[in-house]
């Protein structure tokens, strides 16, 4: 075999999430009380715009989540047993190939042909000279520096053409479709299109697809010849870097909160279906968990695995194991820090719908107590659970960056916006500055967030009861 | 309602004790204190003596909970969970890993935390509350639409950026107000300003999106549209009558907060180099002492209780219909 699977934990966590969206979508998909809220966030133009991005991100990191170790090419013949490098990469990472081994010596800028700093340079007749030398893989392919803005222009433009044509094709393909299902003609379907006169609104979703693939392709055509986003200060290419800083940031958002419904959901619904000492207890626990300054805990937390990791070098003999591990654990203690505010929520729900008819019925039928908070109170408390997780998201993203900044967050070598501002930092105090990382992570972590954000704002909208009119 | 805050305090106190066998856990159990040594000696020179000695010095030589070397009261008192945790109830924080008291290091570094943290507060909620009026004034037309969507992109920016690029633009590019540093006295003002303003900037956002719905709830009432059926202009309903009901959730939403402005916050003092408890923070996070930052999570604990008490006070106070019991 040319490579061997090298999944790490956060990896199957990451197809266990997987596997539970896709298989509550194809619940939701046979139960009409299900399928209504979610018909509902499929009306907002908005709401629509931001999944296409989310699923983009989503995407990536997903490419980013199936790590494998590649055979070694410079294999000793001697030795019969094929053998593996050491180094673990990601499907993402092979797809990227060009972007990762294209590293220059230091920084350099955006679209830069000439290197951040001078090197002196010695000539074939002895003399020295101080310049900025050419860049090795950026312009490597221009044979004079002027020739750049025609070139970027040139491949934009052929980008350009290539995205509107593909998102044409494909535009045609999807009017078709539509238009076999409905047995309308082709040109019916597109002026509605047009006009926006479609119950999902297509035209928003086409429009945001469009732009997406002019941008890949404008990345595609650019990113193996120029930096992008400049390279960073080991001349790492910092697009690179954000890209396989999605996986990081998607995995905190998503596996924090994977860590903290089981222990939220039970215990809510426990506090405010049995009430008195369990009720007492639990509540006891969230109050002492929550009184404690989120970071504070979490900085202990994550102090006390450092000094466990350091006094254990042998279970983590691997740099990607050892970023992985703290990866997750932070992802537990910041699950430990939230999942709080759900338990009480969950419990004032529970308090109210155990008084319910039907719950009474239950009870009076003689149902076993996990029967009817599995059957009659989960159920009906689901919508607070989803609203949540998907507040949360983009909060626990933003949160990232702050707690790498303060030290606690993931680990330093991993790829993460977090690291990249906290770096930024002194990088801004640089002459000329150097802002392209901080620009790189700012774009990349904003267009998350905002998606996130607008996303679960129609679906805030759409399953609270409260807001239904 | 004197008898329910005093209930209410002893309330609290079965919740710090979880909080310390919490942090205790943590900081001895998960790791031993001979681990903590290892690591402030560094790789080379940990000896067994070096370890002995490290953890004499700083009096974690003693047994976990029970000593049964000493004699009678002593059993319990001499050991490193009465000498670390116990004592944090009485306020006697101990000396950090590094030999300085923790007890007057906090009382001398609130002050600057709290120089920048109650502005940022006070002029935070006005500011706040005014925006959030403005688009409830507005409420259905394109200003609030605009104002809603600023906000949720505002929203979406990570604090960082408004603390790296702010300092960026008034310090470095304008030269308006030094990048960082702090100064006693009315020299102060001059430090506080920037983080002032970015910290202000950095909460309108989620702050002023979630205090439009609170009018907008109350826009919405009988009340309201008698007092504009009697002829009241918009503005003046606005002022006299929404604003007082809309202010009941903001001000106890944020009073359990302002305990915590004495502990600062950790990022703005630490970008500002201000010294006050938030980068005290900071510096032990980054340094390891792990006394510091137990001193600070059990601090923390404390003023959050505090928080907790006075949001229940809050309500009586501002709405004369709740009663405590």
């Amino acid at each position: 075999m040319p490579f061997v699977p090298a999944i790490l934990l956060t990896d199957w966590l990451v197809y266990f999430i997987l596997t539970v969206v896709v298989a509550f979508a194809l619940y939701a998909r046979r139960h009409e009380h299900l399928r209504a809220p979610w018909r509902r966030v499929t009306r907002r133009p908005l709401a629509m715009s931001a999944l296409v991005v989310l699923l983009v991100y989503v995407g990536i990191g997903l490419l980013d989540s199936t790590h494998f170790r590649l055979r070694d090419t410079e294999q000793d013949v001697a030795v019969s047993e094929t053998r593996y490098s050491h180094e673990v990469l990601s499907v993402l990472d092979i797809l990227l190939k060009p972007l990762r081994e294209s590293s220059e010596k230091t920084y350099s800028a955006p679209f830069a042909v000439y290197a951040y700093t001078r090197e002196t340079i010695v000539h074939a007749d002895g003399s020295t000279s101080h310049i900025y030398p050419r860049l090795q893989y950026a312009g490597a392919h221009l044979h004079d520096a002027s020739e750049r803005p025609l070139d970027i222009a040139k491949r934009v433009a052929v980008a350009s053409i290539q995205g509107t044509v593909i998102w044409i094709i494909l535009l045609s393909a999807f009017a078709y479709f539509i238009a076999r299902r409905k047995k309308e003609t082709f040109g019916e379907v597109l002026h509605r299109l047009r006009r926006g006169q479609t119950e999902v609104p297509w035209r928003t979703i086409l429009l945001t697809v469009g732009v997406l693939l002019i941008l890949v392709f404008c990345a595609l055509h650019l990113a193996p010849y120029y930096h992008l986003f400049g390279s960073d200060q080991v001349g790492r290419d910092v697009l690179y870097k954000s890209l396989k800083s999605i996986r990081t940031g998607l995995l905190i958002g998503t596996l924090t909160t994977l860590v903290m419904l089981p222990f939220a959901i039970m215990l809510g619904i426990m506090a405010g279906y049995f009430r008195s000492w369990a009720d007492d207890i639990i509540q006891y626990v969230y109050t002492t968990l929550s009184s404690i300054p989120g970071v504070l805990l979490i900085a202990a937390a994550i102090l006390s695995l450092q000094v466990y990791m350091a006094n254990h070098p042998e279970d983590f003999n691997t740099l990607i194991v050892r970023s992985d591990t703290r990866l997750l654990f932070l992802c537990l203690i910041l699950g430990v820090t939230s999942w709080t505010s759900l338990c009480r929520l969950l419990r004032g729900e529970t308090l109210k719908l155990r008084e319910v008819d039907y719950v009474q019925a239950a009870v009076a039928l003689g149902a076993r107590h996990t029967k009817i908070m599995m059957r009659h109170i989960f159920p009906n408390v689901m919508h607070i659970v989803l609203i949540t997780v998907v507040l949360d998201f983009s909060g626990l993203v933003l949160a990232e960056a702050v707690l790498s900044y303060v030290g606690v967050g993931v680990d330093p070598t991993m790829d993460s916006w977090g690291n990249m501002i906290n770096g930024a930092r002194l990088e801004m105090a640089r002459e000329p500055i150097v802002w392209w990382n901080l620009a790189a992570a700012f774009v990349f972590m904003f267009g998350l967030v905002l998606a996130a954000n607008l996303f679960s704002d129609a679906v805030r909208d759409a399953f609270d009861p409260r807001l239904r009119r | 309602m004197i008898a329910y805050i005093i209930r209410r305090i002893f309330y609290a106190i079965p919740i710090l004790i979880g909080v310390n066998v919490l942090t205790f856990t943590l900081f001895f159990i998960v790791n031993s204190p001979d681990d903590m040594a290892r690591i402030h000696l560094g790789v080379k020179r940990v000896t067994p003596e070096a370890v002995a000695n490290w953890k004499a010095e700083h009096g974690y030589d003693r047994p976990l909970l029970w000593n049964n070397t000493a004699q009678s009261a002593d059993r319990v008192t001499n050991t490193i969970f009465f000498e670390h945790s116990v004592k944090l109830f009485m306020f006697d924080f101990g000396r950090s890993d590094d030999g300085r008291d923790i007890g007057s290091d906090i009382a001398k570094r609130m002050w600057p935390s709290l120089a920048i943290a109650l502005p940022t507060f006070m002029v935070g909620l006005l500011t706040y509350i005014t925006f959030a009026m403005l688009l409830a004034f507005f409420r259905g037309t394109y200003v609030d639409t605009g104002g809603v969507v600023l906000c949720v992109v505002m929203m979406s920016i990570s604090g960082l950026f408004y603390i790296i690029l702010g300092q960026y633009v008034f310090s470095k590019l304008w030269h308006l107000v030094p990048i960082s540093g702090f100064d006693t006295g009315i020299n102060a003002i001059k430090f506080l300003i920037l983080p002032v303003i970015i910290g202000v900037v950095g909460g309108v956002g989620a702050s002023t999106r979630l205090y439009r719905t609170f009018f907008l709830e109350e826009i919405n009432k009988d009340y309201v549209r008698t007092a504009r059926a009697k002829g009241l202009s918009e503005l003046r309903v606005l002022f006299h009558h929404v604003l007082k009901n809309a202010m009941i959730p903001i001000l106890t939403g944020v009073v359990v907060i302002i305990p915590l402005l004495f502990i600062g916050s950790l990022i703005m003092e630490s970008f500002f180099a201000i010294p006050g408890l938030g980068s005290y923070t900071i510096d032990a996070i980054n340094s390891q002492d792990f006394a510091i930052v137990r001193a600070m999570v059990f601090l923390g604990s404390v003023l959050y209780i505090i928080g907790l008490i006075l949001t229940d006070i809050s309500y009586t106070v501002v709405d004369p219909r709740v009663r405590l019991h």
